[in-house]
């Protein structure tokens, strides 16, 4: 029991319910406008307060638009939706990011790039994708809204613990290929349910040189072979990362911090649940073809034969119906409509730098949409800081505002019924860019590749 | 909503896909209501897959075939995986399933069914596999769900396996209880935590 996840875990242990789960103490609750409405109204049902507001931090960023955020939210339900957050905040007594806030953004960009998310904190929301926070060596997932009403309550949460699994990446990545398609490459082969029941974390020579954005961008998908949560042990380019963040601590708190923090790391002989191997010199480009995450290929590669057996071959014909495709056919080379840059898992600095290195002295194709959204107002600031606006703007790109955009069809960006999207975002699921859309999950090199061709091309072309 | 759960005998709604994602139990854009409104996600459930695009009822879809109803929705593996909305469990329990059937569920989603009173039950793939094609050939096929001894039974044949649930979630399960009734009761144990680990 002296692996990664189980030192930070046991260092959390309130107590073992009998014959039960762990009341596990949690550092860290992150609340979005739509998971938590409902928390809060059990919490007033039950006359509660919260039990440590100052853990706890909430952001809108689901339904935000992606352009006008001065301006009041145009969709009357989404604006409602922000509006309550801001007024649970404020009665409650929570820290609250709201629009236009410079420190707004999406919560799983904003909490690492401010600071918030440390190591060896316990880190939860209302979300899926609270894995990205396992990046900076934490162990962070997603609940549902009891489980969040729960936290407000106690700063605890009730757990079976889960199984832990390691997944190796020795070698290197080649060249146009990132942590995007190192976690489409993974979940291809273990597919979407793969890893349900299990705590990943991810070693290994491929891992250790992937910035502090790439392992976000790793742990970010772990959700979607259904990890309960991905982590990376935090190293020096953690602490480098980390250091000087508005929220990490200072002086002396910085170094006593940092000695525990180097503590944080699966021994030598830590035994895990399971463990994978792999080889980063295998991966290239990742695009999926189908609806959910796991059905997934090299860019190069022919879309598998159906599944043989019963079970599994209607829910794979199904998935090439809804998405238009064959069996057996190559996606190269076939057009698309709309490129999406962004969202809390390739929504950050290091993506619009990869994107705009494919576009540069290259220009939009007519037939495409193009939606690029930084995942904060940090991310927004930093873009212009490097002038990579002004290589997208000539380009024929522009950059909206900070938001969860076209992830997830909450708000005003979504994809029409029928249309191919090359997005950087986690799910293809049927309708989950808005009601018909088909989505193509990809990296930013891939999607940038897609946006100036106008049709699927394999990004090392234009390297 | 809390309320105790022991033996229910029922006919079954089968839905043969596997992963079934909880954008498709409950998508994106239902998930906009502040209030725990059961009827409004009941309603709602499946909704891209019960209704056609202008608006119609899917006669193919199975929640739209009269044969089939019943409290036990029964689905392919890896039920529930994808988004951790809770929100899916809502419609389910407000479309009236009191429990789902499957060989494999997804972490979150499972512990969001539970924490709504909906009761997931894990059998083999053979089992469930057999149950479908018994409840396709005969839609009035009964099955028994019995908590208190952790059994499923296919009655139209006999057949009958374990599940498993841990001891403190079936108690709760059994007597309308929920974690924040346990939470709150125990925050002493959480403030000694707090003292010991200087937090």
């Amino acid at each position: 029991m002296n692996t990664l996840f189980d030192k930070i875990w046991n260092a959390h242990v309130v107590q073992e319910v009998n014959e039960g789960p762990t009341q596990l103490y949690i550092d860290r609750l992150y609340c979005h406008e739509v998971t938590s409405p409902q928390a809060f109204e059990g919490m007033r049902q039950r006359g509660l307060k919260c039990f440590r507001p100052e853990k706890i931090f909430c952001m809108p960023d689901h339904n935000t638009p992606t352009e006008n955020q001065d301006k009041p939210i145009r969709d009357e339900v989404s604006r409602q939706q922000v509006e309550t957050l801001e007024k649970n905040a404020k009665d409650f007594g929570l820290n609250h990011f709201g629009l236009m806030h410079p420190k707004n953004g999406i919560i799983h960009v904003v909490g690492p790039e401010r600071g918030l998310t440390l190591p060896g904190m316990t880190i939860v929301c209302g979300d899926s994708h609270t894995s990205t926070h396992g990046a900076m060596g934490a162990v962070a997932f997603g609940i549902g809204t009891s489980e969040v009403e729960m936290v407000m309550a106690s700063q605890c949460i009730l757990q079976m613990r889960p199984k832990t699994m390691r997944i190796n990446i020795e070698g290197t990545l080649g060249k146009g290929v990132s942590a995007k398609d190192m976690a489409l490459y993974i979940i291809a082969r273990l597919t979407t349910g793969g890893a349900t029941g299990y705590f990943v974390e991810y070693a290994g020579q491929a891992v250790r040189e992937l910035s502090m954005e790439g392992r976000l961008t790793l742990c970010n998908l772990s959700i979607e072979m259904g990890a309960r949560g991905g982590m990376i042990a935090p190293d020096e380019k953690t602490f480098a990362y980390l250091k000087g963040k508005e929220y990490a601590p200072k002086g002396e708190d910085w170094e006593r911090a940092l000695a525990y923090w180097k503590t944080l790391k699966s021994e030598d002989d830590a035994v895990f649940d399971k463990e994978v191997y792999f080889d980063a010199s295998d991966i290239e480009p990742m695009i999926t073809y189908g609806t959910n995450p796991g059905m997934g290929m090299g860019i190069t590669q022919e879309i598998p034969a159906v599944p043989e057996d019963e079970a599994s071959r209607q829910s794979f014909q199904k998935s090439l119906d809804y998405m238009g495709f064959q069996a057996g056919e190559k996606l190269l080379g076939k057009p698309v409509d709309y490129v999406f840059l962004g969202a809390c898992t390739n929504g950050r600095i290091e993506d619009f730098r990869a994107f705009a290195s494919i576009v540069k002295g290259r220009h939009k194709a007519d037939n495409i949409v193009a939606w690029l959204v930084p995942g904060s107002w940090a991310v927004k600031q930093q873009i212009e800081a490097e002038g990579l606006d002004k290589i997208l703007k000539e380009a024929g790109f522009e950059i909206r505002q900070p938001g969860c955009s076209a992830c997830l069809a909450m708000n005003e960006d979504k994809i029409p019924a029928g249309k191919y999207a090359v997005s950087t975002s986690n799910r293809n699921f049927e309708g989950r860019q808005g009601p018909g859309s088909r989505t193509l999950l990809a990296s930013p090199q891939t999607a940038a590749a897609a946006a100036v061709c106008g049709r699927i091309t394999d990004p090392r072309s234009l390297l | 909503m809390k309320q105790s759960f022991h033996i229910i005998t029922s006919t079954c709604v089968p839905l043969p896909l596997e992963n079934i994602d909880t954008d498709q139990i409950i998508p994106a854009r239902f998930l906009k209501a502040t209030t725990r409104d059961e009827k409004f996600f009941g309603d709602n459930l499946f909704r891209d897959w019960r209704y056609r695009k202008d608006g119609s009822l899917n006669p193919d879809f199975v929640l739209n075939d009269a044969r089939f109803s019943g409290e036990i929705l029964v689905a392919g593996k890896n039920f529930g995986s994808g988004s951790s909305r809770e929100h899916a469990a809502w419609a389910i329990a407000g479309y009236g399933f009191r429990v789902v059937v499957s060989s494999f569920f997804a972490d979150i989603h499972k512990n969001n069914e539970l924490n709504n009173f909906v009761l997931p039950v894990v059998v083999s793939e053979d089992f469930l596999q057999e149950l479908f094609r018994c409840i396709f050939e005969n839609p009035d096929t009964q099955v028994e769900v019995n908590l208190p001894e952790q059994r499923i039974t296919n009655l139209s044949n006999g057949r009958s396996e374990h599940f498993d649930i841990n001891a403190y979630k079936k108690h709760c399960l059994m007597n309308g209880l929920d974690d924040i009734d346990f939470l709150v009761e125990n925050q002493d144990k959480t403030q000694l935590w707090e003292q010991q680990h200087n937090s």
